[in-house]
């Protein structure tokens, strides 16, 4: 017993300390690469000028002076915070330990800082801080509901490449049962019970007739866009009065914490979906983590056989978190429709099922992480927004890609690797 | 809690897997049922678990007619089982694998994984040892996962614990634990039923013995039977594993390996620093328990394995280093362990398998095009040199028996020009007959004059073929013994005692090891 | 221990996998993908001996040894069967049945039927009459017919012949829009169908035509001077050299770091997009000079697909080029070398390894391969079917659409062929339709969706329609009903006792 013990540490302490040594190395060479680039665009493309940051609107509790900075020597300062994490990390890293996040956030942060400095030289018009942060909450709400859907989904061992055929369901339906009844939380549930509906489809697919996930995924996208916009063309536009106008949510600022500056009017005052929102990530990682529910799961999801021989039906459980998984993405579709706007529109969920597939992978398979990667990647979509209104240089078309670039560098292992889960896509065959 | 199997048949269409099956295991008894690879013990274990209905006959506990729609029922009833391929979730910790299925929890469904953590803690530490309740499983070693395993059964009070073939993983030594362990549950009371195709093991800790045999019992034993009895019950016919070959002619070619370190994917050393020559016209055999690194070796002989440092020379020529292409057309020959995942295409015809490493020129490829003509030909020739059962030579190789895919695997490796054959496992779930005559091609392939490595995990396949021995142990060489070593010696070696002490120590001690 | 710890099960996450299962493209017949998980022991035993009906029913059976004593027995059995054919008519009556075709022309039935619903019940005439069903329900029966009647045989007179023509020159033209809509189907589809075959998943269609299209087309309308044949060649070679670097991304991804192709193509998708968005919101890159629209100027004639039955068709030599691919796919796939090691590297890329074949080499090569071909459908667009300049919706769908032909086409070269002219005609017939009956073309997508997704379930469609089952699943129900029987009759037997 003892010689096992010994022997077995030996490879292992190897084991551990050489993936370490590469994975830390990684990170230092990604912040260098990040780094030198910012350098060469501040270098090739210099903005003189000064930039001007908005920290609150004029509505707010608390009015906050807007901050005027310059911008070259503000870009010039964040690099170089950018330079002193890099060099820490460099340190961390030859002494074989881990750069922290902490570390990493903070350089992401002054980076950020520094490009939206340059970005914003000499543009009249004030860049809305708040505005910033809290149009990205907004744009993030579907991938993050998406994000946490396909999230259960894939733990119980279902890859759920529908989710943007469950968020146009979801935002379809709402839109008709919103308008029918003129109340924006029957719509709400209709979009659930309709998100649902598809993954009830994805599960008999994938689970009882036992068809790739991915095949099933991919057409059932296809199946919706072209039932809605069949739909669509027949019924809502003929109807449009009747059919295809809502009433939204209206935004409820939340007393007192509405008032903190810049977090307030960021966090506080949104729709109801988004207090929703703030519950389920939490919620949806409680329970996969902390209870039975949670633990049958990733059972079923990593080691199927497994959970069999300890009584649990597979079958049922992999229904029931596609079912739940399906409801969550629901949520999200919900706020096209009786949220962002009040009607439906073609296709109007534009890919947003595919953030947030992304934003799984990403967010390796965790729902806070997913959660964070949904809202990093509505933050983008909505920088791309703000600089467009501020006159930034750079093209739009590049911010709108960034989410897909950064989930490209994600698998391909660059910023850090990923596992998914054992059994996931794969139909588990009893007897 | 009394256990009673009664006439219990299984069949699977036509065929019948179990036969009228009657058992009987008495609480406080180590019952075992012996019987060869598809013999139908586990079909039966299977039937007892829930996993499958018996056609006919009754499952009784303590007299008592009972049931079994699922695992979950059979559990419920206080059946527990010790897979032979581990039940148990890989990232999960210990506890929560123990308490997967019957998980006891707070309000609103939240897991009490104290209380897990506390089961785990007490369970082991009954037969004294420690698992960490916190221990990641994939992380533990596989002799600390069968623990797990077994910890999981007790931890639902099963009374009754089935063990399918659980030594197949370990070392002797921690067989010889488990053994402890089986003994210590027995003695407190539990009707165990030890299922196993080793000899050894039956006679070192069983009380009662039933043979199985395609289905049937063919006979019980007492623990006191010779192993040429148990092998002739089991088998139905005396057992000979001997295989007629002259003494080895020795040619100028030779296979060198020196300093050979394969290191895997998480940075553990799975061949540590190995050594050793084969000469043509010989046959090395490398014994030892699966899982001590003979894989990597193979693997690293044809070039498949990443991370390899050291030298492999074959008549002079280094092979390490170069492509598994580049390799097989140097001449080596290789079968490996597993032939349908690294062997065949399954859903290739046996044709497409036969030339499946020989696409890259002529005869069989010209500019870039198949050649089918010239390939149904040689595929006809092979399967009647070889004597492949099977209808034609475009059926699926997929359907055919273990023995036939097996002499798929050995007539396309054979028929090319080799100076080298590495056979891996050449005779898994292969039947008797097709074992005599792989056996015989590789005598043959050996007289050609070329070095050939066999690995093997049954030390009476690796005594039969050898010339030489070469026993590892954690991926190093224990030593290189002759063929001749009597079986102890080569069991102590396989525990990782090497050979001087192993041939000194007295061999009365070593009844129930290896 | 050398620490060194087998995972119980053998299984080893390959890369951030999404699919573990590899789309069974190996197909029996063609236009039957076996979508479902692969089957060990599928056996082509004669059904009605007991022994194929054993293999059948134990084919996940956890203990490998029996199911190898089971294929012992079969092997035993088979070399007798060798001289008794007689059952061969049988054989063949039960492949029709159960076999693809059935399934496929199931599939596709059930999908016309669940389109036909879609339009009757937005159908105004049927609507107005379902108030007065019980009244009058000949009148809602007539506008049903009518509506769907009238949408089927728009839909003919769109996709094949329109009888309502003068002559037949005029006739025929529907026939050469569905072949013209077909060309780059069946290319794309040729594209998803190879990479299938090599188990690897191009969900990345719409990027590889978009990166196609923006090279060929840049060319196309860039380049001046060239005469016409070597102007066209060379748009054909950048489209396809495009597309195929595109999908090479992702082989080399995957190749490398184990990275999905399923997301990696999905994300590779949207990048395009946006790149392509980019030029085309750019003057002096693609936008057409002069133009605020995102849009290319159109191509020279010097690069356009010439028309391939005179100016009065818009059916063009693309189409041609989808002929001699699909010739040269099958050639590809079944003569060659190369596409011996794809498929064996997509049945089993372990012992396609062992056999000295560098799967990631052919992965790459794969991807390159099935991207050129997408990249194909992509030049055909801006070369053939849309010359006066495209936008960045250029791609069309078909992307995506491929994937449904490879599914219905079983992943074959011929079946792909098929498959892209059936859509293609849905395509025409669809346009037709909603010109002639105001239906929304939309309802193309769903019931080119529904067809791949009855198709995926056989075992679906042949409960629908009662098409005998393989002889898999009675067998199976009959041992459920034994074993139910089996149960209590223990149990009655059980209180005697």
């Amino acid at each position: 017993m003892t010689a096992t013990t010994v022997d077995a540490a030996g490879p292992d302490a190897r084991a551990a300390q050489r993936t370490v040594s590469t994975a830390t190395w990684k990170a230092a060479v990604g912040l260098g690469v990040v780094l030198v680039l910012y350098a060469l665009l501040l270098l090739l493309a210099p903005h003189e000028g000064s930039a001007r940051f908005a920290l609150s609107t004029s509505t707010d509790f608390v009015v906050l002076s807007t901050i005027v900075v310059p911008a070259m020597a503000t870009a010039w300062v964040c690099g170089a915070v950018g330079l002193l994490v890099l060099g820490y990390a460099v340190v961390r890293t030859r002494a074989g330990r881990r750069v922290p996040t902490w570390a990493i956030a903070v350089f992401a942060v002054a980076l950020l800082v520094g490009f939206l400095a340059w970005a914003a030289a000499g543009s009249p018009r004030d860049l809305s801080v708040v505005g910033l942060l809290g149009g990205a909450v907004g744009l993030s709400v579907p991938l993050v509901y998406g994000a946490l859907g396909g999230v259960v989904g894939e733990r119980a061992g279902v890859v759920n490449i529908a989710i943007e055929g469950q968020l146009l369901a979801g935002a379809f339906v709402a839109a008709i049962v919103g308008s029918i009844t003129n109340s924006p939380w029957a719509g709400l549930v209709a979009a659930v019970v309709a998100s649902a509906l598809v993954a009830l489809v994805l599960g008999a697919f994938t689970i009882t007739y036992k068809v790739n996930q991915v095949i099933v995924g991919v057409v059932l996208n296809v199946l919706v866009i072209g039932l809605t916009s069949f739909f669509y063309s027949e019924l809502l536009v003929p109807n449009a009065e009747t059919l295809n106008s809502t009433t939204r949510f209206e935004r409820l600022p939340i007393p007192l914490l509405e008032s903190i500056p810049v977090i307030g009017p960021v966090l506080f005052n949104q729709t109801i979906v988004v207090y929703l929102m703030y519950i389920a990530v939490p919620a949806v990682w409680y329970a996969l983590f902390r209870t039975r529910w949670g633990l049958q799961v990733r059972a079923v999801g990593e080691h199927p056989k497994a959970a069999d021989t300890v009584g649990i039906d597979v079958v049922k459980a992999r229904y029931r978190a596609v079912l739940i998984g399906g409801a969550v993405v629901g949520l999200g579709g919900a706020f096209y429709t009786v949220v962002s706007i009040n009607q439906f529109g073609r296709e109007m969920t534009a890919g947003a099922g595919f953030i947030a597939l992304a934003a799984v992978i990403f967010g390796k398979w965790d729902p806070l992480r997913a959660a964070l990667a949904g809202l990093l990647f509505g933050f983008a979509t909505n920088l791309q927004n703000v600089l467009s209104v501020v006159g930034s240089p750079v093209p739009s078309q590049f911010m709108l890609m960034l989410p897909y670039l950064v989930t490209l560098l994600a698998v391909a292992g660059l910023v850090g690797r990923s596992r998914a889960p054992a059994a996931s896509g794969t139909p588990y065959t009893k007897e | 809690m009394r256990l009673e199997l009664r006439g219990i048949t299984k069949r699977f269409g036509a065929l019948v897997a179990n036969d009228h099956i009657d058992l009987v295991v008495a609480p406080g008894e180590i019952h075992c049922l012996l019987g060869e690879n598809g013999a139908g013990k586990s079909t039966l274990m299977n039937v007892l678990y829930g996993l499958y209905q018996a056609d006919e006959g009754q499952i009784l506990l303590d007299d008592e007619v009972r049931t079994f729609d699922g695992p979950g029922d059979a559990m419920a009833a206080g059946i527990g089982m010790v897979h032979q391929h581990f039940m148990l979730v890989p990232v999960f910790t210990v506890a929560e694998n123990v308490m997967l299925g019957h998980e006891s929890t707070r309000a609103g469904g939240v897991l009490d994984l104290d209380s897990a953590r506390d089961r785990v803690t007490e369970i082991a530490g009954r037969f004294g040892f420690h698992v960490d309740p916190d221990a990641v499983v994939e992380d533990l070693p596989v002799g600390v996962q069968q623990r797990v395993e077994i910890i999981k059964a007790l931890s639902r009070d099963a009374d009754v614990l089935v063990f399918d073939e659980p030594t197949a993983v370990l070392t002797p030594q921690e067989t010889d634990e488990l053994m402890a362990i089986m003994r210590q549950l027995r003695d407190e009371g539990a009707a165990i039923v030890f299922i196993t195709h080793k000899l050894r093991e039956v006679r070192a800790v069983a009380d009662r013995i039933t043979v199985v045999r395609h289905g049937k019992v063919v006979g019980e034993a007492s623990p006191t039977a010779t192993d040429g009895e148990l092998a002739s019950l089991m088998v139905g016919r005396a057992v000979q594993l001997t295989v007629r070959k002259d003494a080895p002619r020795p040619t100028e070619s030779e296979l060198v390996v020196s300093d050979l370190r394969v290191t895997g994917a998480d940075g553990q050393v799975l061949v540590d620093d190995v050594s050793f020559t084969v000469r043509g016209g010989e046959v090395l055999a490398v014994a030892g328990v699966q899982g001590n690194g003979q894989t990597e070796l193979t693997e690293a002989l044809v070039g498949l394995q990443g991370s390899v440092s050291g030298s492999v020379r074959l008549d002079g020529k280094e092979l390490v280093g170069r492509s598994v292409r580049r390799i097989l057309q140097s001449g080596v020959g290789f079968v490996p362990e597993d032939r349908s995942e690294d062997g065949l295409v399954g859903e290739f015809t046996i044709a497409e398998n036969l030339v499946l490493d020989r696409t890259d020129g002529p005869p069989f490829v010209r500019r870039g095009a198949l050649q089918l003509a010239t390939r149904d030909e040689f595929a006809r020739e092979k399967v009647a040199e070889y004597d492949v059962r099977t209808q034609g030579i475009e059926t699926r190789v997929g359907r055919l028996s273990g023995g036939n895919q097996q002499k798929v695997v050995l007539a396309r490796e054979l028929s090319r020009e080799l100076r080298l054959l590495v056979a891996a496992q050449p005779t898994r779930g292969v039947d008797v007959g097709s074992i005599e005559f792989i056996h015989k091609r590789i005598v043959e392939t050996r007289d050609t004059g070329i070095p050939v490595v066999v690995v093997s995990t049954e030390l009476d396949e690796a005594v039969a073929l050898a010339d030489r021995i070469m026993v590892m142990y954690r991926g190093r060489v224990v030593g290189i013994v002759p063929a001749t070593t009597p079986r102890d010696v080569l069991g102590l070696m396989m525990a990782g005692v090497p050979p001087e002490e192993a041939s000194g120590t007295d061999p009365e001690n070593e009844g129930d090891v290896a | 221990m050398s620490g060194e710890t087998p995972r119980p099960d053998g299984a080893e996450p390959d890369g951030p996998a999404l699919g573990g299962t590899t789309p069974g493209p190996e197909t029996p017949e063609p236009g039957a993908p076996d979508l479902t998980a692969p089957d060990l022991t599928k056996a082509d035993v004669d059904p009605d001996s007991p022994l194929g009906e054993a293999i059948g029913s134990v084919d996940a059976v956890a203990e490998p040894g029996l199911a190898e004593e089971l294929e012992q027995e079969v092997a035993r059995e088979a070399a007798p069967a060798v001289e008794e054919s007689g059952d061969r008519w049988r054989d063949a009556l039960r492949r029709a049945t159960s076999g693809g075709w059935a399934v496929a022309l199931g599939a596709i039935v059930l999908a016309v039927v669940a389109g036909s619903i879609l339009i009757v019940v937005t159908d105004e005439n049927v609507l107005a009459s379902a108030p007065y069903f019980f009244a009058r329900p000949a009148d809602t029966f007539a506008a049903i017919g009518q509506a769907v009647g009238g949408a089927y045989s728009a839909l003919f007179q769109g996709a094949v012949y329109n009888f309502g023509a003068d002559s037949f020159a005029q006739g025929i033209r529907p026939l050469t829009q569905t072949l013209t809509n077909a060309t780059p189907l069946i290319a794309a589809g040729l594209g998803v169908a190879l990479a299938f075959r090599a188990g690897l998943f191009n969900i990345g269609g719409q990027g590889q035509m978009l990166m196609a299209a923006t090279a060929a087309g840049w060319i196309g309308f860039g380049v001046t001077g060239l005469p016409f044949p070597w102007h066209l060649l060379l748009c054909l070679v950048a489209g396809i050299a495009a597309g195929a670097l595109w999908a090479g991304i992702a082989g080399l991804l995957k190749a490398r770091t184990g990275a999905h192709e399923v997301i990696v193509t999905i994300m590779l998708n949207y990048v395009a997009f946006y790149l392509l968005s980019y030029f085309l919101a750019t003057p002096g890159l693609m936008q057409a000079p002069g133009s605020a629209n995102p849009k290319t100027p159109p191509m020279q004639d010097s690069a356009v697909l010439p028309p391939l039955l005179g100016s009065s068709y818009n059916l063009h030599w693309g189409f041609v080029l989808s002929l001699l691919a699909v010739v040269g796919v099958w050639w590809l796939l079944n003569r060659s070398s190369a596409g011996f090691a794809f498929r064996a590297v997509g049945e089993n890329p372990k012992a396609a390894r062992v056999a000295g074949i560098d799967v990631s080499r052919t992965t790459v090569l794969v991807m390159l391969v099935a991207g050129g071909l997408v990249g194909l459908a992509g030049t055909q667009q801006v070369l053939g079917s849309v010359t006066t300049g495209f936008s960045v919706d250029i791609d069309a769908g078909i992307g995506f659409d491929a994937i449904t032909v490879a599914l219905l086409g079983g992943s074959s070269p011929w079946g792909v062929l098929g498959a892209g002219i059936l859509f293609g005609g849905f395509k025409a017939g669809g346009s037709a339709m909603q010109a002639a009956q105001g239906i929304p073309i939309e309802i193309v997508l769903v019931v080119q969706s529904l067809i791949v997704l009855f198709i995926a379930a056989p075992p679906l469609v042949r409960a629908i329609f009662r098409l005998p089952q393989p002889e898999r699943t009675p067998r199976r129900r009959e041992t459920r009903r034994d074993r139910r029987r089996a149960a209590s009759t223990g149990t009655t037997e059980g209180g005697r006792a």
